[in-house]
């Protein structure tokens, strides 16, 4: 698997999209797509997790194709590519785990060894540098592919230090779902895009993208709203489990919240 | 000759840990692994300005977060200016066994916790579901102490995380994490939290039922091709008032105290004690 992809084209400086983990849900992805184009992206960065949770992976690499988007590896990636055992999420709770565990073995049944090449060639991290400044896109963070970059969890001086040794101005991160970003006094930025396959804890069913405008570096989170019903009509047709159904109606996580901290464990209903 | 043990790398300080309550707890369980009593003072009770040098230390080494431990935290007066400093720079949790959590405590903490973008996690301890099995090892009126202290603390906007130490088998372990979870909104957690740390046999649990044995110990062969990471070790130090320690659990072994400061701490450690193979067989850690 290649460490990192280097970029450079003056298509950079435009308004760019960042996409955090599909999981599989298509009909989001196509949603945040379109709506990405809509507003004139000149070039989409999915930040890899492309399967997990939702229903017929197989749907989500023709999409990417067709809007030409950029994808770098997660956690899920790489471990279909390399065929292991779990997903390798980092959950270190007994119950996020079982249910980690049920979507990854449904979507590991479901992928093609193609499809497992295709992942193993994604880039670990995409590199580039936009208005004289060092980006860099990572899935957990730039040190560890599964590391969770909470909000409330994370100190300034400790994104600081992962800044300075990933040699970065600016880090676009997801893994944990849930978009934030903040502006360290050190003067570099992290920007946690969310996730496009699952609702953000939040109690609405739309899902989350960062969208970055030409000559800044401050995200506009944009919320997308897509036929969720249908979606979760799919997944009850693949037998998947309700508490994944009903997060994708309600909004709510209703599972893997053990790993959590206490403020954004606090926003949710569960 | 017993083979070398083998050494854990020092990998990013991540977490620091203090023993802000030195060796001192108002409670004796017969489980500790530092023996901790209210005559224990083999680590003293931190100063907040003892813990500030450190913290300041801490934050220029790019710390992520912050651990509050003892004996008991609310033994020290100066805990709540404490964690004040700490919720400027940092996520910060406080273990702790809730007894002496009052409404007015409770509050003060609630205060802390709404005026930081940071989390407050306070971590429970608890031993068991009824005061007999809990009390057995914790001590009489523990358990409604406890209880107590969680109440207080769920009224003030907490939802703490209650850690059990596992004294059962694998086949028991989902159903008493169940009754943990019934337990919990039973008293009014709705979301309940519960962390399961494994036994440690040092302290005063070396006596209430055993030792670790001469089997008990890591070799190159447990860690070939192991990834360090997943021991706390690689990635935290504990200070207390003797100095920094490897880990949170070891602070009585000599062996494992690493320096004055954070800096003289960052080094690689030899797996040498039977806790070090208990962290590696459980894949335990201290963390939440």
């Amino acid at each position: 698997m290649p460490e990192t992809r280097e970029w450079g084209d003056p298509e950079l400086e435009g308004p760019l999209a960042f996409l955090g983990g599909p999981y599989n849900n298509h009909i989001a992805l196509r949603a945040a797509l379109e709506d990405a184009r809509r507003r004139g992206a000149s070039r989409v960065f999915c930040l890899g997790d492309l399967g997990g949770f939702g229903p017929n992976p197989g749907k989500i690499y023709p999409l990417l194709d067709e809007y030409g988007v950029v994808a770098i590896a997660g956690n899920y990636d790489i471990s279909l590519a390399e065929r292991l055992a779990d997903c390798g999420c980092g959950y270190t709770h007994p119950s996020d785990n079982e249910f980690a565990q049920r979507s990854y073995e449904y979507t590991s049944r479901r992928t093609t060894d193609a499809e497992r090449r295709w992942l193993g060639s994604l880039p670990r991290a995409a590199r580039f540098r936009r208005g004289g400044r060092r980006w860099h896109l990572c899935h957990g963070s730039p040190r560890r592919v599964n590391e969770f970059l909470w909000e409330s969890a994370s100190s300034d001086a400790f994104l600081a230090r992962l800044a300075r040794d990933a040699e970065a101005d600016v880090v676009l991160c997801s893994h944990t779902g849930i978009p934030w970003q903040r502006t360290l006094p050190a003067g570099s930025r992290f920007v946690n895009v969310g996730a496009i396959g699952r609702p953000a804890n939040d109690g609405r069913p739309e899902v989350w993208y960062a969208l970055v405008p030409p000559g800044e570096e401050t995200a506009r989170f944009i919320p997308v709203a897509y036929d969720h019903d249908a979606l979760a009509r799919e997944m009850e047709a693949e037998g998947l489990p309700p508490e994944f159904i009903e997060t994708i109606r309600s909004g709510w996580w209703t599972t893997c919240l053990e790993i959590l901290p206490a403020k954004e464990r606090a926003k949710g209903r569960y | 000759m017993a083979p070398t043990a083998p050494s854990v790398p020092f990998l990013s300080l991540d977490t620091v840990w203090f023993q802000v309550a030195g060796t001192l707890c108002n409670l004796a369980c017969r489980h500790c692994f530092i023996s901790c009593s209210p005559t224990n003072h083999n680590h003293e009770l931190m100063t907040r300005t003892e813990v500030r040098r450190h913290l300041e230390e801490a934050e220029s080494l790019g710390v992520k977060d912050y651990y509050f431990t003892g004996g008991e935290p609310f033994l020290n007066r100066e805990l709540g200016g404490i964690l004040e400093d700490t919720l400027r720079i940092g996520p910060a949790t406080v273990l702790t066994n809730a007894s002496l959590i009052t409404r007015a405590r409770a509050a003060e903490l609630g205060a802390l916790e709404r005026g930081t973008r940071y989390s407050l996690e306070v971590r429970v301890s608890l031993d068991g579901l009824t005061p007999e099995s809990n009390d057995r090892i914790r001590g009489e009126g523990c358990f409604e102490a406890a209880v107590g202290g969680l109440r207080e603390l769920q009224g003030a906007g907490f939802n703490p995380i209650i850690t059990v130490t596992r004294t059962w088998s694998d086949e028991e372990d989902r159903e008493l994490r169940a009754r943990f979870h019934d337990f919990l909104r039973g008293i009014g957690l709705a979301r309940p939290r519960v962390k399961v740390l494994p036994l440690f046999h040092i302290g005063r649990e070396a006596d209430r039922t055993r030792g670790y044995g001469a089997g008990e110990r890591l070799t190159e062969e447990h860690v070939r091709g192991y990834d360090f990471w997943n021991l706390q070790c690689s990635t935290s130090r504990m200070v207390t008032s003797r100095g920094v320690y490897v880990c949170p659990i070891l602070i009585d072994a000599p062996s494992a105290l690493m320096g004055r400061s954070l800096r003289e701490s960052l080094r690689a450690f030899p797996l040498a004690h039977g806790a070090c193979h208990t962290c590696w067989a459980t894949g335990a850690s201290c963390r939440n």
